[in-house]
């Protein structure tokens, strides 16, 4: 039997430059720790922290170079080469360009070949945390037997525990689900013609009840108000391309998950304007802050379009009750503008506290519901993220005629959706499911939460989630960011696991890490422990 | 509420008439037995032509399934695995499938293949990649409706049209190239490349060493881009043999970063509902860049399983690639032989799910009023849904799209029979042509909604998760 391991290719490494760009002072540990000295202060101007000045030269210079360097290419002909950049602030600018330009050098080609803005803004390597350390991680997978000195993967978000549960329906139901038949009756033409963009009707159904399973029966979800897309990625990208133009902005509570940059931002050209959440009110969402930030955004002359929340928090794994819900819903339709609440967690709680959806609060209103729309996915609640299944639900019947046209672009396949409609269509299962998973999921979050606590780590109490939120200020010097990603670095490097830094995730104060544990199995929560006092002891 | 532009715009193209028959096909269906006066549908390139080859090699091979005894074991590691990679057995087995519908000529690397929602998904991935906001590509025309919204859409970026005639059957000249090219410049639009789509959607067509080789070093010489929309590649059926641009790359000086294939298995495998999208690009950056975006329409790690098993099998791909280009022949001959009894011709081609029809002299009038008042004639009387050439922006009126290759023998029969009972009324009505002005006034409207593209909702109660599928899949919103 296999264990499960991850299939990325270890050989693989695409997005790193060969050549190292150059770093703006000082010693550099190398490309990332050139990079990070290149981040750290731009995410300290977006904390409001760090040099003023440094702060704000460094990012006018790059974007005043940046756009000489557009202007110029616009009118340069196809055959010369670019201007050099000649002071010294300049050189930052290469750093958007040198990367791809490597590539081509060798090519001896007649001039420099022009992709779009969109794609040399990505050339560059993923300069994130969350992104170089979830690379390294798969490089090097850990594996008890098999390579027992790999790297831990704690930063990836994913229920591997009650995959086995899955498996063994499977093994027990083969009529209903394969799509080769034992009985001979295969009909193919049901899954490989062309079918709804925005999913197959009993999938919407199916999807529409597992919903409403997961999230405790309290509300029920219908079908008509879905589209389905191929994972929570596409869902949330769509849903921003329905809701607000280019340049305008949501606003989201931090910490927040990582993705939400690139998912949100890239194609569609939207902003994302945090709004800081404190540890010293349990990083809870205060209104008051939403205001502030909205206000300041209408003084700059940025448009809010919406809030994007995800409830259950991710990195934080707290849940927000009703009366937040309720001043949501208030704000919303006092600045008139969206809410999209992502809901992908819902099923992955394990306290005392029972999740309270969005729909769940418009079912007991009259009015307003079209401003709110629940992004879900199959990736979490039901370990099934290589399936690529994703959902929008939408109270609003515009947007939905617009999500199921963009839909085109990102539909699931129809053999996948119909080994997922028997699935979920089996309601005694996916309660037996439901329940086991939680319980798995309890079960090791207090291991995981109780060996961290030896070291003296504290997690913020949360009730959902895959991960914890570990408090390890105390460990780091200096209490800021740089101080944070060292550590980050030395428990990669070092302790030879990967976890998140909260910088990676917009958080205002330093020292605090997502760890998440649904990856690993019980045995081996002592090797990550003992891994990282190797860390904080040296 | 306010929503974004995007989603308010009309840019999703549902008004043109390419979709318009669907609702006249969605309201009366055709059925041989249910309903056989309905609505007949050739508006759909489809190839349902080759389905028993893959059921029998699915029966046979329940491994490649991860929901039988034999392939449960692979189950986990299938599930969690979300690499936009993607599995590696996967890329290769592609790689090898694109070489053999090139007939072994091309040999192309694993590496460059980069997943994306269906050919839908990867023809408007490319132009993310390529293309900026308000930046252009050229389209030869007649092209495929739908490059309107999945090359502009979302992306901002429009499309040029280079014209081409019957006059030369369609060709692509390096006249017509220059010519649109000056164009968008003399209107201050940047050119970032050229798309074409060989075999050609709507005409059938593939083109010619020659013709691609003077299209390479235009693209070169003016460097720009070069997008060549493959996905009909093995639905060639006779000669010429179908060149390929990676094949031409190799003996025409060209800049590699220059050129990009996209490619799908929705119509040479007759997969659509698996969503199987590819860009493959020589261009390392395009790679690199699209690779990322392929987290926005990530192919099914199950449908990449199942895929890599299927088109690792050498025996089934050359056993299925030569028979469904038998299959295709055959129907291509049954049917323009058909038509050519009632002396209608089609433009000579060899590949595609598709012939190009000339109807030109049943026009009323040469005009795109004319083709139109024909075409409604054509869905409403004779019960055709045909795609007009028009919608494919051709510049000449009176030529129309019409699949064959999804319906079974009998449905082709009824459709050629139905035709030349048209044209043999055509013939005494054109005595009589007062009856052609009440046409016009027909109450065909011009707003649709398609079951591809449809808002309105199919109730549960006619969906039952056990229904067993009928022939065609199309026809299930009626039984």
């Amino acid at each position: 039997m296999n264990h499960s391991r991850s299939r990325r290719n270890p050989t693989r490494e695409p997005d790193f430059p060969t050549a190292k760009p150059p770093s703006p002072g000082g010693s550099s540990g190398g490309g990332a720790g050139a990079a990070m000295r290149l981040i750290v202060p731009l995410q300290g101007v977006v904390q409001g922290r760090g040099g003023l000045i440094l702060g704000s030269v460094i990012p006018g210079a790059l974007y005043y170079f940046f756009q000489l360097y557009l202007k110029r290419c616009r009118s340069a002909k196809p055959n010369s080469n670019p201007p050099s950049p000649s002071s010294p602030s300049a050189q930052l600018a290469d750093l958007s360009r040198s990367s791809s330009r490597s590539n081509l050098s060798s090519r001896g080609s007649v001039g420099p070949v022009r992709v779009s803005a969109r794609a040399n803004s990505i050339a560059k390597p993923n300069a994130s945390p969350y992104y170089i350390g979830l690379e390294r991680a798969s490089e090097d997978p850990y594996d008890r037997f098999d390579n027992p000195d790999g790297i831990m993967q704690l930063g990836l978000s994913e229920n591997r525990l009650s995959l086995d549960l899955i498996e063994t329906w499977i093994l027990e139901n083969l009529e209903r689900s394969m799509i080769g038949g034992a009985d001979g009756n295969l009909n193919i033409s049901g899954i490989a013609t062309y079918q709804p963009f925005d999913g197959m009707m009993e999938m919407k159904i199916a999807v529409a009840g597992f919903m409403s399973q997961v999230m405790g029966t309290t509300v029920s979800f219908d079908p008509s108000r879905l589209v389905l897309t191929s994972g929570a990625t596409p869902a949330i990208e769509t849903l921003c391309f329905c809701l607000a133009d280019q340049g305008n902005a949501f606003l989201v509570p931090t910490p927040y998950y990582p993705g939400f940059d690139r998912d949100m931002k890239w194609r569609t050209g939207v902003e994302l304007i945090p709004v800081h959440c404190r540890s010293s009110d349990n990083f809870a969402l205060s209104v008051t802050a939403l205001d502030q930030a909205f206000n300041q955004a209408r003084k700059r002359g940025q448009r809010v379009r919406g809030i994007l929340i995800s409830n259950p928090s991710n990195p934080i794994g707290n849940m927000l009750n009703k009366e937040t819900l309720y001043s949501l819903l208030d704000f919303a339709r006092e600045k008139n503008i969206h809410i999209i609440s992502d809901e992908i967690f819902a099923g992955s709680t394990y306290g005392s506290e029972e999740f309270v959806s969005m729909a769940e609060i418009l079912e007991s209103e009259d009015f307003d519901k079209d401003r709110v729309h629940i992004i879900y996915g199959l990736s979490k609640d039901l370990s099934l993220p290589g399936f690529r299944v994703g959902v929008i639900y939408s109270f609003n019947t515009s947007v939905l005629a617009a999500a199921k046209k963009l839909a085109r672009f990102s539909s699931v396949s129809a053999p996948t959706q119909r080994i997922l409609i028997s699935m979920l269509s089996d309601t005694r299962f996916i309660q037996r499911y439901i329940e086991t998973t939680r319980e798995r999921i309890q079960k090791m979050y207090v291991a995981f939460a109780a060996g961290l606590k030896q070291l003296g780590i504290e997690c913020t109490k949360s009730s959902a989630g895959l991960y914890c939120w570990a408090d390890m200020s105390g460990l780091i010097r200096p209490y800021n960011e740089k101080g944070e990603l060292e550590l980050w670095d030395k428990l990669l490097k070092i302790g030879k696991i990967n976890v998140t830094p909260g910088s990676a995730c917009h958080c205002i104060e330093p020292g605090w890490f997502r760890c998440c544990f649904t990856m690993l199995a019980e045995e081996d929560i002592p090797v990550v422990i003992k891994r990282i006092q190797r860390v904080v002891e040296t | 509420m306010s929503l974004s532009e995007i989603a308010t715009n009309d840019m999703h193209g549902e008004n043109s008439p390419y979709f318009d028959g669907w609702k006249a096909y969605d309201e009366n269906p055709f059925h041989p037995t249910k309903n056989p006066n309905g609505v007949i549908q050739m508006g759909l390139a489809e190839n349902q032509l080759s389905f028993n080859l893959m059921e029998e090699w699915i029966l046979k091979n329940p491994k490649a399934s991860i929901c039988t005894p034999e392939g449960i074991s692979q189950f986990k590691d299938v599930a969690i695995f979300q690499d936009y990679h993607g599995l590696t057995q996967f890329r290769n087995a592609v790689a090898k499938f694109m070489g053999k519908a090139r007939g072994g000529r091309v040999k192309f690397d694993p590496d460059r293949i980069v997943m994306s929602g269906g050919a839908t998904g990867a023809n408007e991935m490319i132009m993310f990649c390529l293309a900026d906001p308000g930046e252009a590509f050229l389209v030869p025309s007649p092209y495929y409706p739908a490059f309107d919204r999945d090359l502009r859409w979302r992306t901002r970026v429009k499309i040029h049209p280079v014209e081409c005639t019957s006059t030369n059957n369609f060709q692509i000249t390096r006249e017509a190239l220059e010519a649109a090219y000056q164009k968008a410049q003399e209107e201050n639009i940047k050119v970032k490349g050229l798309i074409i789509t060989n075999p050609s959607n709507p005409l059938g067509t593939t083109l010619s060493r020659e013709t691609l080789t003077s299209l390479v070093s235009f693209i070169n010489e003016k460097n720009i881009h070069l997008v060549a929309d493959e996905i009909y590649a093995a639905t060639v059926f006779s000669s010429p043999r179908f060149v390929s641009v990676s094949e031409i790359m190799d003996e025409v000086e060209c800049n590699p970063n220059l050129i990009h294939i996209v490619y799908s298995l929705s119509k040479d495998l007759g997969l659509p509902g698996f969503r199987v999208g590819i860009v493959y690009s020589y261009n390392d950056d395009v790679v690199s860049c699209g690779r990322k975006m392929s987290s926005f329409g990530l192919v099914s790690s199950q449908t990449q399983h199942l895929l890599a098993s299927m088109l690792s099998d050498d025996e089934f791909v050359d056993n299925f690639l030569m028979e469904s280009s038998r299959r295709l022949a055959k129907r291509h001959k049954t049917f323009t032989e058909g038509l050519v009894n009632v002396n209608i011709n089609c433009l000579k081609s060899n590949a595609g799910l598709f012939v190009w029809m000339d109807l030109r002299h049943l026009l009323k009038e040469p005009t795109l009023e004319g083709e139109i008042a024909l075409w409604r004639v054509i869905i409403k009387d004779v019960k055709l849904n045909v795609s007009p050439g028009s919608s494919f922006q051709c510049s000449e009126p009176g030529w129309f799209r019409v699949c064959f290759a999804n319906m079974d023998e009998d449905t082709v029969e009824v459709a050629l029979k139905r035709i030349r009972t048209f044209v043999g009324k055509g013939q005494e009505e054109a005595e009589a042509p007062t009856k052609a002005k009440r046409w016009k006034n027909s109450t065909l409207r011009l707003s649709f909604s398609s079951r591809i593209c449809d808002e309105a909702v199919m109730t549960p109660l006619m969906m039952s998760p056990h229904s067993p599928m009928p022939h065609s899949p199309l026809v299930r919103a009626r039984t």
